[in-house]
């Protein structure tokens, strides 16, 4: 599966994180921007890559800000940012 | 004789500051002074260095003193509350020597049994007359009461009063009067009347808030401390003052009339007292208008110099009388200990105040705090700083239960009897971690940026440098 | 015991996330009314995610559905009725037809998930004329239904009525929807009183609802909990009498009597039902975490 086109998801408020993500054929770019980068960075990560790998999607560029949001919430917006994005 | 000069240049010269020497300063102004940023670039302007700044608090306004530090004018800081701009320069390592970090109670005992020096106090003050009598209830930059500023001005070898409201001799309700006073100044204006105080200061309309601050409550009314002659203090922010709110529903109803409520004081306090509620309101800072307004003209509000407030030094002080005290903190570890002076990534943001004095002193010490924070939880392991020991914290009140230090037996059987979500403080680390992951250790560096003083003048803790 | 149900926006991590903190005794995460169309994909995902990752032991959980004459309802019950919260709560419910298809459709998902069949529950929000009418006929439609809920904002507007504090312009819905409930066997629930900053109106608005014989009361302010919570609990008057009953019949048994009185007064059928239902509230709210 693939990126189909450009979409966000999420907000900026505390607690939430917003995430936009574009279309790339070639390669996966992940860029994230956390209030609890030092404490939660890889778990962040972990439950960005693991709802990539649930959608099957290998490519393509993941921008976030995240602003302390829980886990369950960072997969939720992952999957809606993905499925917004043609991602079924 | 005249003690009136005519600028803080005339001030430096005429008290013989020199490179080396210890200057002071109160924070009655809060994120509002002029006078601290004023004398440093005056000092600087001059050619003199390596100073030890002595202010009981550093706030965002006085940024400057990061350039200061830079170009060595500063060499030296002690403070007992520092905000996050200038605590950020200091977690780089920017200054040599480590901050100096004292309690209210403590700076003033250090200065009263001489281990902190003070060799020219600056004050502000809201009005004074040309012999330096001085107050701060009155003027365009009123701040209510200067209950931080006498020791100084006992203690200091010289002490400047500068004012933006100078008054005819004598003033008439004086608070540091002239024996004390070497010099005086008038300046254009001694701080931002808008940051000095708040217009209202407001409870807290975040439901969690309000729902630790009535769990609070419950833990005061169940402790017994609730009857009579009931004395209590409490913060200004978060959910502290809305447990003040839920505290006089319960006096209210059960018609109970308490002694005293002290501390930084609030509108909201005053209105406790007015409505009967106190007998004396003991106010050590104003935080808003209301506060200061009552401590002008209602007799029952008293201002109290930090000595009076906290010291150790003293043979009693007031929190040696305090029922129940509702403090904060940014972290707690599971021995009850408490951070209130850095971040959770370790950057200095705040000081212990009156925080450690106050849960010393009183007979139980509330911690009211969400138990996750922006995902990061509030209980960990072992806090980054150790601003209160927890031999003197009692319970900790999260939206999630409540955890008692294992010493309070009594109490712990009280709030269970009561039904109140008593947890272990390890059950509650468990749940936040449940909710939230277990965070990652930050990792400090070796450089010690600020050494944290008990209110006895024993090392409680150093904080390190962050990566 | 569902003194309060509280509304929690279903688009807003932070209130979902503490939403079982405040004290609710029921918490309402909502699809409906406090989530835009365009992100009704986003609210759905996020509830399921905080059903799915989260525990809420404090309280139960109802999630509020789209309407049936939506795109979103049957997407909104296939994403949350897995995750197996106690409670859908289907909107605008007219008639007993709109019932028994959405518990139609809730039973394909149960079935599909490999779930017992009636495991989630209905609480229909009946908030038009003809629902209120027709309110009986929706509290008998099917067995998964276990009270009914009044709407009065969105009631009064499909009256042509306005809205008013006193609520006499309600007071026909209200009675009405706790005989249809009563008649039933299952428990009537108030509709929210809107004014957030009326504490004093809350309170007089709750003990007449309470006076009606409705069991509880929605609040859409987390700052309204406290109060209906208090109006809906029983009195410690009330407590003492409901041991008082007890104990009479114990002692009653043990001395083989027949009748009972107590306070000059017999001990009846609803009188031993109504001691119990309060000493299972006292055990609810003074010996379990929901304060």
């Amino acid at each position: 599966m693939k990126i189909l086109k450009n979409a966000v998801a999420g907000t900026l408020e505390s607690s939430d994180l917003f995430i936009q993500i574009e279309p790339d054929e070639k390669e996966l770019t992940l860029e994230i921007d956390s209030v609890v980068a030092n404490q939660y960075m890889d778990a962040i990560r972990a439950a960005v890559l693991d709802t990539l790998k649930e959608f099957d999607v290998s490519t393509g560029k993941i921008f976030i800000k995240d602003k302390g949001a829980l886990d369950c919430v960072i997969r939720a917006r992952m999957e809606t940012a993905l499925k917004r994005g043609g991602v079924e | 004789m005249s003690k009136l000069i005519s600028s803080v240049r005339e001030a430096i010269e005429k008290t013989g500051l020199k490179d080396g020497m210890t200057i002071s300063f109160h924070h009655h102004m809060r994120n509002g002074d002029f006078v601290l940023n004023m004398v440093l670039e005056q000092a600087a302007e001059m050619g003199i260095k390596d100073l030890t700044v002595n202010a009981s608090s550093i706030f965002d306004i006085h940024e400057p003193i990061i350039e200061h530090i830079k170009n060595g004018v500063v060499t030296g800081l002690e403070c007992n509350y520092m905000g996050g701009k200038v605590g950020k320069a200091i977690s780089q390592g920017i200054l040599e020597k480590p901050v100096i970090f004292r309690s209210h109670g403590g700076r003033a005992g250090d200065m009263e049994n001489g281990s902190s020096k003070i060799d020219i106090a600056f004050l502000a003050a809201p009005c004074a007359d040309n012999m330096g009598n001085c107050s701060g209830k009155y003027g365009p930059s009123a701040c209510g009461s200067l209950g931080y500023a006498f020791s100084d001005a006992m203690h200091a070898d010289k002490v400047v009063v500068l004012t933006d409201n100078l008054v005819p001799y004598p003033l008439k309700d004086t608070s540091i009067s002239e024996g004390y006073v070497d010099y005086v100044v008038e300046v254009p204006q001694i701080g931002d009347p808008a940051k000095i105080v708040s217009g209202t200061t407001k409870i807290t309309r975040d439901p969690v808030g309000l729902r630790i601050a009535g769990l609070a409550a419950q833990v005061v009314k169940h402790s017994g401390y609730l009857k009579d002659g009931f004395s209590f203090q409490t913060g200004a922010g978060g959910a502290s003052l809305a447990v003040a709110k839920y505290v006089e529903e319960m006096m209210e109803k059960e018609n109970i009339k308490g002694s005293f409520c002290m501390g930084g004081i609030t509108g909201y306090m005053v209105e406790m007292a007015n409505k009967g509620y106190f007998d004396t309101i003991l106010d050590v800072q104003c935080f808003d208008l209301k506060a200061i307004e009552s401590i002008r003209e209602n007799p029952k509000h008293q201002e109290i110099s930090a000595m009076r407030y906290a010291s150790p030094a003293a043979k009693s002080a007031a929190v040696d009388s305090l029922d129940v005290v509702i403090l904060g903190a940014t972290q707690v570890d599971v021995n009850f200990n408490v951070n209130v002076h850095t971040d959770s990534n370790g950057f200095i943001m705040g000081g212990s105040g009156g925080h450690c004095d106050t849960a010393a002193g009183s007979k139980l010490a509330i911690i009211v705090a969400p138990l996750i924070r922006a995902r990061l939880p509030l209980i960990v392991d072992e806090v980054l700083c150790k601003s209160t020991p927890g031999e003197t914290v009692d319970v900790i009140v999260t939206q999630r239960g409540i955890a008692v230090n294992p010493k309070q037996k009594e109490l712990k059987e009280k709030l269970l009897k009561a039904g109140l979500p008593v947890k272990d403080i390890e059950e509650l680390k468990q749940i936040a971690e449940d909710i939230a992951g277990v965070p990652n250790k930050i990792k400090t560096g070796d450089k010690v940026v600020a050494k944290v003083l008990y209110r006895d003048g024993t090392l409680l803790d150093t904080i390190k440098n962050v990566l | 015991m569902r003194r309060t149900m509280l509304f929690l926006p279903g688009n807003t991590p932070n209130m979902l996330i503490n939403g079982d903190t405040l004290g609710a005794d029921t918490i309402i995460f909502d699809l409906e009314d406090a989530v835009s169309p365009d992100e009704k994909d986003a609210a759905r995902i996020l509830v399921r995610n905080a059903l799915k990752y989260q525990s809420f032991p404090n309280c139960e959980v109802v999630v509020r559905i789209n309407p049936t004459d939506t795109e979103f309802w049957k997407e909104d019950l296939k994403a949350i009725i897995p995750l197996k919260p106690d409670v859908i709560m289907p909107t605008k419910v007219s008639g007993g037809d709109m019932i028994c298809q959405v518990a139609e459709f809730m039973t394909e998902v149960e079935k599909e998930n490999g779930m017992e069949e009636g495991t989630v529950k209905i609480l229909p929000l009946i908030e038009t004329a003809l629902g209120v009418e027709k309110s009986f006929e929706i509290a008998s439609a099917d067995k998964r239904v276990i009270g009914l809920f009044l709407g009065g904002e969105d009631f009064t507007a499909d009256m042509h009525c306005k809205r008013t504090k006193e609520g006499k312009e309600i007071f026909y819905a209200r009675t009405r929807l706790v005989c249809a409930a009563r008649a039933c066997g299952i428990e009537a629930y108030d509709t929210p009183f809107t004014d957030v900053e009326d504490m004093e109106g809350l309170e007089k608005d709750t003990e007449f609802a309470k006076s009606l014989g409705f069991a509880g009361k929605a609040v859409i302010s987390p700052r309204h909990v406290d109060i209906v919570n208090a109006v809906f609990s029983p009195t410690e008057s009330e407590i003492e009498y409901a041991h008082d009953v007890m104990d009479a019949i114990e002692n009653g048994k043990r001395q083989g009597k027949g009748v009972i009185s107590l306070r000059g007064k017999m001990i009846d059928a609803p009188i031993v039902k109504r001691a119990q239902q309060v000493l299972e509230m006292e055990k609810a709210i003074y010996g379990g975490a929901c304060r």
